[in-house]
């Protein structure tokens, strides 16, 4: 579904991405991990279409369609979601109306009359997609589409639950005065929402404390698990969010480059041994 | 949701309905002409002579020269009166159909139904329409156009008028006090609360007719009212002057929030003089947006007179293409324990000028004032522009003030942020700017805010477009 080749980005004249490639197929969970400054984050914010950095010749292709022209919302419509390393505070605005928002312009209206049939429909759909604790995180997007404005809050409030948010988050100002680990799982609650086909986190585990690393990861699990199609680019410094996730891929990335791709136990190799140890 | 798309459109493109009137006066004022008017609206002799005594005054007044650029304005190409149909009208129904069209797009029945207690629809110069729920009669509450207090409790007006704005205070108000018609007369007596907003809607619906409305509004001790008006116009193409005065006594342990929604078509000259007296252990409340007009030049104003009064102006301006916002406030502190808040937000954009423009003044023996101004200055791109002009006079040392000011810009890490969401630019750029406005928009009744949303909305795709 996401084909990079031969990615070179700058910024400044200075060059950050040294020639990516990487593939990513339907329903696959890839981990990218590398030391500070390897340029993990660069990579996420270029796919998402930040216009800070220059993107060189290189192949960006998302489901068959060429990314680089694309503006960011855009790729979001196209399915493409990134949970930010430090989520920027957007005072007054507040997490639903943002969402409100983000879900009507990814699935088209929110609000509106609610026909009943498909409304059922959806609660059947629901059932049957997801026998899981966290039920709620079912939905898909089309039905949450018909469901209207208030089953929608409805659903937020229930992922918030589920990410031990408390009762008024919706109606807080976007990322403003929320500890670190709110912002993160800001971040998740905002990916279950939207229901993305292509969810990159960058670092979503740094800043979550060991209770916090648990409930994001297996909150990434139910939404994979209802999400069987939705690919994952997790960008990660440590390991230790792999004791609840379980990767199909694993690459490593030095200076800008792609240097080594593995299965789990490349990821193991790292902890133990740290990246020096790595033989490239 | 759909209802205020639609409104927003038309606020934007503007609507005229063909004209037709009763009575117009000839273009240009002299004597003559405000004789004229006294004698239209049957006045008693008090008032024909303090317009006349207040015509001299303006004439003899310079134009002011320190704040936003009014050269354009030329006195003697306005109409000064306009009488729009023959009589008060009662019912929604009796209306003549083409305002009723125009109050239709703006979405007064609706409103109506939701939040009014009563409804001062004015026509040009004329209040046409006017109900009022009677809930609030039984309680003595009077809420009338001008022109009918004047003529129902005369007695009441004459002790207030112009006590507040004498007409020597400007030219403008001068020119008010000669010319004025329609604006709402209302009295609350002691103890009364009235909890649901009075709300009037102003327009100009004729090329160069100069609109002068005079609200007077007395809170009697321990009472409370809030009143509401919104200001839209149609776009002409000649320019239109709108000089209002609003003035306002709040008596001892009262309270008066008064809340304006200013969207003047991009041609017209707003300068407006608001000022509100209050008493010992009163409060004052102005929330005053400013979105439309050519130039507004308008700083209500609070004078602190009885020991603990208290005095809040919040302000919003938004200067699009070809607009300057002259806003903010003023807080004169005439008695001690007194105190007093001015908060300003304005957003400039497509080459758009805000100024804020504000005044705190707190007289020898006033101790133990307390006050604080904060001013935010929004600026969306090179071409436009915002300034600040604090004033401070302070005679007391025993005082606590503050000042803080903070200019600008929209943060590129935001629109990433939002874009990524889906967002297209406009609306994000949108929802920042509406996000940093937040803290008026919320004091604002539910309908202005969600009407307010949209216009921001508006503007950003027009700005872009």
């Amino acid at each position: 579904m996401l084909r990079i080749a031969n990615l070179k980005v700058s910024i400044e004249g200075k060059e950050i991405l040294k020639g990516i490639d990487l593939e990513v197929g339907f329903g696959q969970l890839h981990v990218l991990m590398g030391p500070n400054g390897s340029g993990k984050s660069t990579l996420a914010q270029v796919l998402m279409g930040s216009s800070q950095f220059t993107v060189h010749s290189s192949q960006l292709r998302f489901n068959g369609k060429d990314l680089k022209k694309l503006t960011p919302d855009k790729r979001a419509r196209l399915g493409i979601f990134l949970a930010f390393q430090h989520p920027v505070e957007v005072p007054g605005v507040s997490v639903f109306n943002v969402l409100r928002r983000a879900k009507q312009a990814i699935s088209g209206p929110v609000s509106g009359s609610s026909h009943p049939t498909s409304s059922t429909k959806s609660n059947s759909e629901r059932k049957q997609q997801s026998p899981g604790s966290l039920r709620a995180l079912a939905g898909t997007p089309s039905a949450a589409a018909t469901r209207g404005l208030s089953a929608f809050r409805q659903e937020l409030l229930e992922y918030a639950l589920s990410l031990k948010l408390s009762d008024d988050f919706l109606r807080r100002s976007l990322n403003e005065g929320f500890s670190g680990g709110e912002k993160k799982r800001s971040e998740i609650l905002q990916m279950m929402a939207l229901s993305p086909k292509l969810v990159i986190l960058d670092e979503i585990d740094s800043g979550l404390d060991v209770d916090g690393l648990k409930l994001v990861s297996s909150a990434i699990n139910q939404f994979r698990f209802n999400n069987p199609r939705s690919s994952v680019l997790l960008i990660t410094h440590y390991a230790r969010i792999l004791k609840y996730l379980k990767p199909d891929f694993v690459h490593v990335m030095v200076d800008g480059k792609i240097v080594k791709s593995g299965r789990l136990s490349l990821a193991r190799e790292i902890e133990n041994k740290g990246y020096q140890a790595i033989n490239f | 949701m759909v209802n205020g798309i639609a409104i927003a459109k038309d606020y934007k493109y503007g609507f005229s309905k063909p004209e037709k009137y009763v009575f117009k006066s000839k273009k240009g004022l002299d004597r003559s002409v405000v004789e004229q008017i006294s004698e239209m609206k049957n006045e008693p002799g008090w008032m024909r002579e303090q317009r006349l005594r207040a015509l001299e005054i303006f004439e003899k007044k310079k134009m002011p020269t320190w704040g936003a650029d009014l050269s354009s304005i030329n006195f003697d190409d306005i109409f000064y009166y306009i009488k729009p149909t023959d009589s008060q009208k009662k019912s929604w129904s009796d209306l003549p159909k083409e305002i009723r069209e125009t109050y239709d797009v703006i979405g007064i029945p609706e409103a109506e139904k939701k939040f009014l207690a009563g409804v001062t629809a004015q026509y040009e110069s004329e209040s046409v329409y006017h109900s009022f729920q009677k809930q609030w009669e039984d309680k003595g509450v009077v809420f009338l156009d001008m022109d009918s207090g004047l003529r129902e409790y005369g007695d009441l007006v004459k002790q207030y008028f112009g006590k507040a704005i004498p007409s020597a205070d400007n030219k403008f108000a001068a020119l008010n006090s000669a010319v004025w018609s329609g604006g709402s007369f209302i009295y609350v007596p002691p103890g009364v609360s009235v909890d649901i907003p009075l709300q009037a809607y102003f327009r100009i619906n004729a090329a160069n007719m100069g609109q002068f409305e005079r609200t007077l509004i007395i809170v009697d001790e321990g009472a409370y009212v809030h009143y509401v008006e919104g200001c839209t116009a149609p776009v002409y193409s000649t320019d239109s002057l709108h000089a209002a005065v609003v003035e306002i006594f709040v008596k001892k342990g009262a309270r008066c929030r008064y809340t304006t929604i200013q969207n003047w078509s991009s041609n017209v000259y707003n300068l407006v003089t608001k000022r509100a007296f209050v008493e010992e252990e009163g409060i004052m409340e102005w929330v005053d947006g400013n979105i439309g007009s050519k130039i507004t030049m308008k700083y209500p104003s609070c004078y602190l007179t009885g020991r603990g009064a208290r005095g809040e102006i919040l302000s919003l301006a938004l200067a699009d293409a070809g607009q300057h916002q002259d806003a903010g406030g003023k807080l004169v502190f005439l008695a001690p324990e007194t105190s007093g808040e001015i908060i300003s937000k304005s957003v400039s954009h497509s080459g758009g000028r805000t100024s804020y423009r504000g005044l705190v003044k707190v007289i020898k023996s006033a101790e133990r004032v307390k006050c604080n101004v904060r001013c935010d200055a929004l600026i969306l791109d090179e071409r436009s522009r915002s300034d600040t002009y604090p004033t401070m006079q302070v005679d007391e040392d025993n005082v606590h003030i503050g000042h803080e000011a903070a200019v600008s810009k929209i943060n590129a890490d935001q629109l990433f942020y939002l874009t990524s969401r889906g967002l297209s630019e406009i609306e994000a750029t949108s929802l920042i700017i509406n996000g940093f406005i937040e803290p008026i928009v919320k004091e604002l009744p539910l309908e202005y805010a969600v009407e307010l949303n949209r216009l921001i909305q508006l503007n950003m795709e027009n700005a872009v477009g």
